[in-house]
C-alpha cells in the first residue's frame, strides 16, 4: 500500500529538486559550530535548507520554532524543508552541542 | 557532565513517560513485564544499529529516509496504541471486575501485549538513537573525558527514570476499578500526538502540504524547549506553533479510534439476571 503512493511523491521531490522550484540555503557545521550563523530567506516561500556537517561527529538540526529536526552524521549533509513562513527570526541550534552549534533564520 | 547529563535526560524523558503509560495501562496483566523489557531491549538494539546506519537511513529515498522512518515507526505507534483502547473498550470493564473480584483472570492473559511492546521499542528506538549518535560524538571529539561522559550519562538515564517511576507510581494509585479509563484517555491523547508528529516529519520531508504554518503560537506561553512543555508534547502532543496538517492528524487520530472504540465497545445487550437489577456500567 505504501510503496505505490511514496514512489510518485519520490519523483515528483527529485524532479522539484532538478526544476530547482524551491530555492536553497546552505549552512555548514565545522568545530560544532554554524556558518554562517544567520541565514536570510524570503517570506510565504517553501526553502530547502541543506546543512552540510564537515566535524567527524554527528549532529542534530533542530529548531524548536520551525518544528525541525534532523540527525546530520559526521562528514554528511541533509536537506530539510521549511516554510512557507511568516516574517520573523527562527532560533535552530545543534541538538547534541546546543551552546556552541546556534544560529537564526531572518523571514522577510 | 552536567551538560552531558542534561542532553541524555531530555533524550530519556520522553521514551520514559511513555514506558511508564503502558505499563500503568498494563498493570495486572501476566507476564507484562517480559514484554514491556523485550519491547526495550529490541529497542535499544535498533537504536545502536540505527546509530550506525545514520548516514545511510539519511541518504536513502532522495534524502528523507530518515523523515520516512520515524514517520512510520510513529505511525505503527500510533496504530498499536489504537489497537490497545479498541481491545479495552470490549474487554477493560471484565478487566477492571475481574482484577477487583478474582484477581488475576484468564482474560489478562489474552490482552495483546505485544501490542503495548512494539509502543515501547519504538520509543526507545527513537530516542535511544539520538543518545548512542550524541555519546558517540562526544567519545569521538575527545572533548570531555571518558568518566565525565559516562557519569553524565548514567545521571541523564537515572533521571529520566525516576520521573516515568513518578509517573507509574501516580497512576497506580489510581483505584483499580477506573485505572484503565484513566490509561485509555493518556494512550489516546499519546496516540494523536504521535500522529501530528509523523505529520510534521512527512512536511519537514515535503511529502505532505503543511496547510498553514503555525496555525497559532502559544510559544510565548510554554515552549517544547522546557521541562513542563516537553513533557507535555510526549503526553498530550503539545506543538506551541503547530502546522495545520498536525491538527488535521491529532483530530482524525484521536476522533477515528475514540470512535471505533466506541461502536466495537458498546455493552452487549443486557442478560437479565435475577441477583442484578441492571447491568454495571463504568
Amino acid at each position: 500500500m505504501l510503496r505505490p503512493t511514496l514512489l510518485p511523491l519520490t519523483f515528483l521531490i527529485v524532479a522539484g529538486t532538478a526544476a530547482a522550484q524551491d530555492p536553497s540555503y546552505t549552512l555548514v557545521i565545522k568545530d560544532h559550530r554554524f556558518q554562517p550563523t544567520e541565514v536570510e530567506v524570503p517570506a510565504g516561500q517553501k526553502v530547502a535548507l541543506i546543512v552540510k556537517n564537515n566535524d567527524s561527529t554527528p549532529e542534530e538540526f533542530e529548531s524548536t520554532e520551525l518544528r525541525r529536526e534532523k540527525v546530520v552524521a559526521g562528514g554528511d549533509q541533509i536537506t530539510v524543508y521549511i516554510g512557507p513562513l511568516k516574517p520573523g527570526r527562527y532560533e535552530f541550534f545543534g541538538d547534541f552541542n546546543p551552546t556552541t552549534a546556534r544560529g537564526h533564520i531572518i523571514v522577510k | 557532565m552536567l551538560g552531558t547529563a542534561i542532553i541524555v535526560f531530555r533524550e530519556v524523558l520522553e521514551a520514559a513517560l511513555i514506558i511508564s503509560i503502558v505499563l500503568a495501562a498494563s498493570a495486572g496483566a501476566a507476564r507484562r513485564g517480559r514484554w514491556v523489557s523485550g519491547g526495550v531491549a529490541a529497542g535499544l538494539v535498533g537504536a545502536g544499529l540505527l546509530a550506525l546506519f545514520a548516514a545511510s537511513l539519511a541518504a536513502a529515498v532522495s534524502g528523507v529516509g530518515q523523515e520516512l522512518f520515524n514517520a512510520t515507526i510513529l505511525l505503527l505507534a500510533v496504530a498499536m496504541l489504537g489497537w490497545h483502547i479498541i481491545w479495552m473498550s470490549r474487554h477493560g470493564r471484565e478487566l477492571a471486575l475481574s482484577a477487583r473480584a478474582i484477581g488475576e483472570a484468564v482474560i489478562s492473559g489474552s490482552r495483546p501485549l505485544y501490542v503495548l511492546a512494539i509502543v515501547c521499542g519504538v520509543a526507545v528506538l527513537r530516542e535511544g538513537s539520538e543518545t548512542v549518535l550524541f555519546l558517540y560524538g562526544i567519545a569521538a571529539g575527545g572533548g570531555a573525558g571518558a568518566v565525565a561522559m559516562i557519569v553524565g550519562g548514567v545521571l541523564g538515564v537515572a533521571a529520566g527514570v525516576a520521573i516515568g517511576a513518578v509517573l507509574y507510581f501516580g497512576l497506580l494509585r489510581i483505584p483499580t476499578q477506573r485505572l484503565f479509563a484513566v490509561t485509555n484517555w493518556m494512550v489516546l491523547l499519546l496516540a494523536a500526538g504521535m500522529a501530528a508528529q509523523s505529520a510534521g516529519f512527512l512536511v519537514q520531508a515535503d511529502l505532505l502540504p503543511p496547510l498553514g504554518e503555525a496555525v497559532w503560537d502559544t510559544s510565548a506561553v510554554l515552549t517544547e524547549d522546557s521541562l513542563v512543555g516537553k513533557a507535555l508534547h510526549t503526553l498530550i502532543g503539545y506543538v506551541s506553533r503547530p502546522d495545520g496538517i498536525q491538527i488535521l492528524f491529532y483530530l482524525a487520530t484521536l476522533s477515528s479510534i475514540w470512535l471505533l472504540a466506541q461502536w466495537i465497545g458498546r455493552p452487549p445487550p443486557p442478560h437479565p439476571r435475577p441477583s442484578e437489577q441492571r447491568p454495571v456500567t463504568t
